[in-house]
């Protein structure tokens, strides 16, 4: 044995001493094994100051053996990474181990913040309502913000690898106590697809330091049959280090498994998402303090936890050790204790009966017993030396120690029920909450249920501190909570269980007061003179024990945050220089070129005067067949399409029913019962969606069909004077002439190759323009051609911004950008279409009413800004007065057009329409510039070049 | 997370999903007046307690279909097939 | 509790009770993330809301009790050009409208939020702030009101519930509760996600839907965040708390919901919009996760004023964003009560707009729930 761990047993526990582990705790070495926590390990080496408080700087030393752990909260550095805030008690060693104490300065040994204690009345809880107010809380705001937190932001990178999982079971079983096996091995013989996850590192919960017969085998020599027994089924799925954090809605809980976390050289976390027919809670109970003066000093622990530091991991956590009880099975922590060898002089019980048996136990075991009596005060600077009680006769008396086992009772572990709805209930003879029931498929067994072993009566009142020092009184040993604080707030009528959680901050630490809630929440309801069970307790709310953030979002990072749309032809424009920008949830070039404004101005100058080439792919393409394809989109666009004859297309404009513009785009009829829908890129599914809903919800009886197969064909889009001479150079290329395919014209025909295509001639530039629609596979292929046939006539690629930016010199508006959730197709001067149509379609009746019809709504119009317009830049606002604007419309496009000689843009002004030709401000990031509303197209009004 | 009994494919993840709000809704004729025609246009139900809702399978069938479910518990109580009528359920 | 008050300080009505079905302060105040701000689009929004922050920035002194407002700027992200260009007509709306906003750049964003990730998917082009939005401790603000109230003669009851209204002829004459009945003259309806159980029963339809609005905090940390910062774009915002606590909220559970609790999709697309702009914060752990009942309305903008029942007033449909509008709402509901008129910052969220067709489209500005 390594003659530095001066509080290690020579032997017994369940460490690998062979298996020796060194690590540092504030830059000083230490040594441990294999098998310890970091938390066993300190107190192996006789730590015993781990930690300053939250709010106090109070020394404070390990407290438990558990998640329930508020104290022993740690920096730490291992192989893989930093742990901002790791709980000392469920950390396992590992080797070159680095810990350190936060919340400290200089030292955990010697901390300036303890002036914080030594203030303390100043600071009583909800101080900072009462005071701070003058002249603003944000004089003062500074100060407590840096004393606030417990840990710093680690600056290293994170290299820990996060993934979930997703599982169906027939069975979840949460636990692996002696409740937990038991009824995992009987689903397993029932043939049920079982789930059995485990927080500890070992199987075995309290079994593993409560030693008792099962079957006739020690308890050790049953949970290691078992466990291998299950692990020899194949229904059966064990995982250690695996924590069911959340149980959610419809039997789904989470689980956080680290099994892979620390020991092995890449750390890995695993988020499980368990989908369970039936889930049974195993999840064991919660040891609860007793509270006293001073009864956070270092060297006070739970007794059920130094019993366990022994019997697992054979340490000893104190010389002297008092019991300070109120139930049986804080007798039995005592007992073992003084079995290994630990002096225990007294034990003392607020109980006045006790069992015959235990009494005379104690006796045996030659503990002094006082019963009917009280703890009153611990002393001690960094480590308890003694404790002050009071006898039944009302006698002071004290003892000296170097630790004190508490033990108020078991708590069962009911988070996960609650979560799932479940209801508890008070249990007076257990002094504790217990599941009551939930409408959920899930049962609870074992100590969670509150099936305690030899627990023994547990009187109620005695959890009652003695009425004295009860600013020194600890309740909420992480938020540094007082018994005064809870006095406080019932003074201040904050009465109510969840008030006096948020005025005293008790319980909403990390460890959200799972050694506390239950007794603030009993002291609440004996100063209301009221029960625990009429009290009740806050809400439970995932998780159970903190979760790192990581492994909650797992692989949605990176490349991966979302789904990435790549044309067909993405490599293609990449070697051509493309910059690409996010367009509508594609990846689509922006432009081509080194410097953005030049190479925009010179793709624009090339469709105006050349001949141009542009990927329209993402355009949404959907195709309505069948009998009643007509009539449906009749009532979908506020055009008339049944009108449209076969191999004509028709501009349409869609609706919603509160009669706002959502889309539009060309409709095409293929034939006589076939059309072929455009939307706008980003609008593509949401169309589709649209559609079916309206046929499926309202409309069933209409016979159609809704096929989406905007992905199915990359568009091509060929514009410019030059267009048609380009594209009548492909083999099998129908006759582009006038004549042939007008403009709205559509033709579908197969290229000699036998690749079919479709053509229509469509122009959102303004200039001569056809769409080539082929099946997306040939994209590529047909990229390379067209750009060899329109070598000879300077044919270039263009991208979006100019495409943008050619489409304002017409006046084409975008969905989406000159319009926004409140334009109607009023406001676009499309009066005419919406009266023509004498039937019904989605929005009709919301446009009749009055403020839809109003004159001075806001109407798309076009503007010519004065001087050279620069920085004047879409979103800004039009305003009549330039001393103190006031809002009557925007600017929702702009362009410094070369063709126009001035910067142009579109936009919405209140009653625009009649106020052509009328000088306005334009106010955009406290500038002011001036223009005057024109006629929003602005380029070859009479659409010649379309025509031609 | 809900789990839904889609009626064409079965018990699906919450995120296959999209919801559809109210169920049963009557469009009125284009002849009914302002208020009328808000109050199918704005006003729900939004029932607490048991709840006639639409769904639609999105990233599976692609097919709508009724849900009777309770919005405090998130219960579910009944999948039905869209058009059929509103199913008795036992509060 | 706000309203109970300004009847009670402004127009000298001290006959109050409200009636509260749980413990004060239950429902939403005391589950939203505590973000305060008046950058709002239209002009009628704004000016309610900013006439809500100025009073934020008194209340310690009108009330007596710090509500701890800390006005640490309210920052909103651009991910793509497009959102720039709405995002500019949207903080130009904000300026003239009188209140503070600026346009930043990314090397200004980083340098204010030096933990931010500014690259990868969806990467952020811009944002613009209000410097004067910021955070305020929501249980001090209902505490607040409250005990001034209650000073002013107030009744407050807690743990009772309003079970039905006493109409007669068209006009509230009481409420029934579980408690027993009360006679009124003026009752007012301010009951958030529960707004359309009441109104049923007092005979009108609203336009409102009820779904749950998840929030959460990280374990505890020294300060590292200054500003709170919202996406609309990627569905995040996040504060850090006076405690150290990171507190992060998102969209709603999108389906109808009364049970304060959301699901794990959202949960997991909160985390990982937070993550992509924080990856520095991946080892932080959650706490703790709870939900609210937010009532929503078709444009996002709240129905404040009269109901078709004489003398019964609402307040709702504030959706994911009523916590900054407490003083505001409270005032204006005063005055609505006290002079059965309308007061006039509130006159454009009457209930009858939607009948006309004259919603006050919000979504822009309302957009991330705070």
């Amino acid at each position: 044995m390594n003659s530095q761990q001066k509080f290690r047993q020579s032997q017994g526990g369940l460490i690998d001493r062979s298996r020796p582990l060194n690590f540092t705790f504030n830059n000083q070495s230490y040594q441990g094994y294999y098998g310890d926590t970091l938390a066993s390990a300190l107190l192996a080496n006789g730590v015993r100051v781990i930690s300053r408080s939250f709010k106090f700087h109070r020394p404070r030393g390990v407290f438990s053996s558990g998640v329930e752990e508020p104290n022993a909260l740690l920096k730490v550095d291992f192989g893989s990474g930093t742990i901002p805030l790791a709980s000392a008690t469920t950390l396992p060693l590992v080797d070159n181990l680095s810990a350190q104490s936060e919340n400290c300065f200089p030292s955990v040994n010697f901390d300036l913040g303890r002036f914080l204690d030594y203030t303390r009345p100043l600071w009583p809880a909800g101080f900072y309502n009462k005071t701070f107010k003058w002249p603003s809380w944000h004089t003062y705001e500074w100060a407590f913000r840096k004393t606030a937190g417990l840990t710093r932001l680690p600056d290293d990178q994170d290299q820990t690898q996060y993934r979930q999982m997703n599982r169906h079971c027939d069975l979840l079983i949460v636990g692996m106590g002696q409740a937990g096996l038991n009824a995992a091995i009987q689903a397993a013989d029932q043939g049920r697809d079982v789930l059995i996850v485990e927080k500890d590192v070992l199987p075995g919960g309290s079994l593993l330091f409560d030693e008792m017969e099962i079957d006739g085998q020690a308890s050790r020599d049953w949970i290691t049959g078992i466990f291998q027994e299950l692990t020899d089924r194949e229904n059966v799925q064990l995982l250690l280090s695996s924590t069911a954090v959340g149980y959610y809605d419809h039997n789904v809980i989470t689980v956080h498994d680290c099994s892979a976390k620390y020991r092995s050289k890449n750390a890995l976390e695993t988020f499980w998402k368990v989908r369970a027919d039936q889930v049974i809670l195993a999840t064991g109970a919660i040891e609860q303090p007793l509270i006293f003066a001073n009864n956070d000093l270092p060297g006070i622990m739970l007794a059920g936890a130094m019993r366990e530091y022994h019997q697992r991991y054979a340490v000893k956590c104190g010389t002297t050790v008092v019991g300070v009880a109120n139930n049986d099975f804080g007798w039995r922590s005592m007992f073992s204790l003084k079995e290994a060898g630990i002096k225990v002089p007294l034990i003392i019980d607020s109980r006045t009966d006790v069992d015959e048996g235990l009494s005379a136990k104690a006796d045996e075991h030659g503990i002094e017993v006082q019963l009917g009596s009280v703890p009153l005060k611990a002393k001690g600077s960094r480590c308890v030396k003694l404790l002050e009680y009071l006898t039944s006769k009302q006698d002071k008396k004290d003892v000296k120690c170097d630790a004190i086992a508490v033990s108020g009772g078991l708590n069962p572990t009911v988070h996960l029920y609650s979560q799932a709805g479940g209801k508890l209930r008070f249990d007076n003879a257990l002094a504790c909450f217990v599941p009551d029931h939930c409408r959920q498929n899930v049962s609870v067994v074992g100590a969670a249920n509150g099936e305690f072993t030899g627990l023994g009566d547990c009187n109620v009142s005695t959890r009652q501190p003695a009425p004295m020092s009860k600013n020194s009184q600890w309740v909420d040993l992480l938020h540094d909570v007082t018994v005064s604080d809870i006095e406080l707030a019932v003074q201040e009528n904050y009465v109510s269980v969840e008030h006096m959680k948020r005025y005293t901050t008790t319980g909403m630490a990390v460890d959200q007061g799972k050694t506390s809630n239950l007794n603030a929440l009993s002291l609440l309801a004996s100063s209301l003179s009221k029960s625990p069970g009429e009290v009740g307790t806050t809400t439970y709310r995932p998780n159970f024990i903190p979760v790192t953030m990581g492994a909650i979002s797992g692989n949605r990072k990176g490349e991966l945050y979302i789904p990435t749309r790549h044309l067909s032809a993405h490599n293609w424009h990449h070697d051509r220089g493309a910059v690409f920008d996010d367009y509508g949830g594609w990846r689509r070039p922006a432009y081509y070129g080194k410097e953005r404004d030049s190479s925009i101005l010179k793709e624009v100058d090339l469709v105006r005067h050349a001949v141009g080439l542009f990927d329209a792919s993402p355009l949404g393409k959907i195709e309505v067949k069948g009998p009643d394809a007509g009539k449906f989109l009749n009532r979908i666009y506020v055009n008339n399409i049944q009108s449209l004859k076969v191999g004509a297309i028709r501009y349409g404009l869609m609706l919603n029913e509160n009669g706002i513009v959502i889309d539009d785009g060309v409709c095409v009829r293929l034939e006589e019962d076939h059309y072929l829908l455009h939307t706008t890129s980003s609008n593509a599914e949401r169309i589709v969606s649209w559609l079916e809903e309206w046929h499926q919800c309202e409309w069933p009886h209409l016979n159609l069909v809704i096929c989406p197969v905007t992905t199915q064909w990359a568009v091509l889009n060929v514009a410019g004077p030059g267009s048609r001479e380009t594209l009548q150079g492909l083999e099998g290329m129908v006759d582009l002439s006038s004549m042939n395919l007008p403009h709205m014209g559509f033709q579908s025909a197969s290229f000699k190759s036998g690749l079919p295509y479709r053509i229509q001639r469509v122009s959102f530039t303004g200039e001569l323009s056809y769409e080539l629609a082929i099946p997306a596979k040939a994209a590529t292929e047909y990229f390379s051609l067209i750009m060899d046939l329109g070598e000879p006539l300077g044919i270039g690629l263009f991208g979006i911004e100019a495409l943008l930016n050619l489409r304002i010199e017409k006046g084409f508006f975008h969905v989406g950008v000159d319009t926004d959730g409140t334009t109607n197709p009023y406001d676009l001067g499309f009066e005419t279409i919406v009266q023509n149509q004498q039937d019904d379609f989605i929005g009709a009746r919301s446009l009749k009413r009055s403020a839809d019809c109003d004159q001075d709504r806001r109407q798309f119009v076009g503007l010519k800004i004065d001087g050279n317009g620069s920085g004047v830049k879409a979103g800004a606002h039009l305003v009549t007065n330039n001393k103190n604007p006031i809002s009557e419309g925007f600017l929702t496009s702009a362009w410094q057009s070369p063709i126009v000689g001035c910067t142009i843009g579109l936009g919405t002004i209140n009653g625009g329409l009649q106020r052509m030709g009328e000088k306005i401000f334009i106010y955009d990031d406290k500038k002011i510039s001036t223009a005057t509303i024109v006629d929003r197209c602005f380029y070859d009004p009479k659409g010649g070049r379309m025509h031609e | 997370m809900l789990r839904i009994d889609c009626p064409y494919c079965g018990i699906r993840d919450e995120v296959e999903f999209r919801y559809g709000g109210e169920s049963h809704l009557s469009r009125p004729q284009p002849e009914v007046d302002d208020v009328q025609w808000s109050d199918y246009l704005f006003n729900r139900k939004n029932t607490k307690g048991v709840f006639f809702e639409r769904w639609c399978h999105s990233y599976g069938c692609g097919q709508w279909f009724n849900v009777a479910r309770n919005t405090v518990t998130h219960e579910i109580l009944k999948t039905y097939v869209m058009g059929e009528p509103k199913p008795e359920i036992k509060q | 509790m706000a309203t109970a008050y300004y009847l009670a300080a402004k127009h000298g009505i001290r006959k109050v009770a409200v009636i509260e079905k749980g413990w004060l302060g239950g429902g939403n105040s005391g589950r939203n993330t505590q973000v305060v701000r008046s950058n709002y689009f239209w002009p009628q929004s704004a000016d309610f809301y900013e006439y809500s922050l100025k009073l934020y920035e008194r209340l310690n002194a009108e009330l007596n009790f710090n509500v701890m407002l800390s006005q640490r700027g309210i920052l909103s992200l651009a991910h793509s050009h497009h959102e720039l260009e709405s995002q500019r007509r949207w903080a130009n709306s904000i300026q003239i409208n009188g209140i503070d906003s600026e346009v930043m750049n990314p090397q200004q964003i980083k340098k204010l939020v030096p933990s931010i990730n500014l690259q990868g998917r969806l990467p952020v082009h811009g944002g613009f702030i209000q410097k004067r939005g910021g955070i305020a401790r929501h249980d001090a603000v209902v505490w607040a009101y409250a005990r001034a109230a209650s000073n002013l003669g107030v009744d407050i009851i807690q743990e009772t519930e309003v079970t039905d209204f006493k109409i007669t002829e068209g006009r509230i004459t009481g409420v029934k509760t579980s408690q027993g009945q009360v006679s009124a003259d003026r009752v007012c309806i301010s009951v958030a996600g529960h707004t359309s159980v009441l109104a049923r029963k007092a005979g009108f339809r609203l336009p409102i839907t009820s779904m749950a609005l998840q929030a959460m905090v990280s374990e505890p940390i020294k300060p590292c965040l200054n500003t709170v910062v919202i996406s609309n774009m990627i569905h995040v915002y996040v504060s850090q708390s006076d405690r150290g606590e990171l507190v992060i909220g998102g969209a709603a559970d999108l389906y109808n919901s009364y049970a304060q609790r959301g699901g794990i999709p959202v949960l997991e697309e909160n985390m990982a919009a937070f993550l992509k702009l924080f990856p520095s914060f991946s080892r932080l752990r959650l706490n703790r996760q709870w939900a609210g009942i937010v009532d929503i309305t078709p444009d996002t903008t709240p129905i404040m004023g009269k109901t078709p029942v004489k003398n019964l007033y609402i307040n709702c449909g504030f959706g994911t964003g009523g916590y900054k509008a407490i003083p505001a709402g409270g005032d204006t509901m005063a005055y609505t009560i006290a002079k059965d008129k309308t007061h006039p910052l509130i006159q454009d969220f009457n209930l009858e707009r939607f009948a006309k067709g004259k919603l006050v489209d919000e979504s822009a500005a309302a957009g991330v729930e705070h």
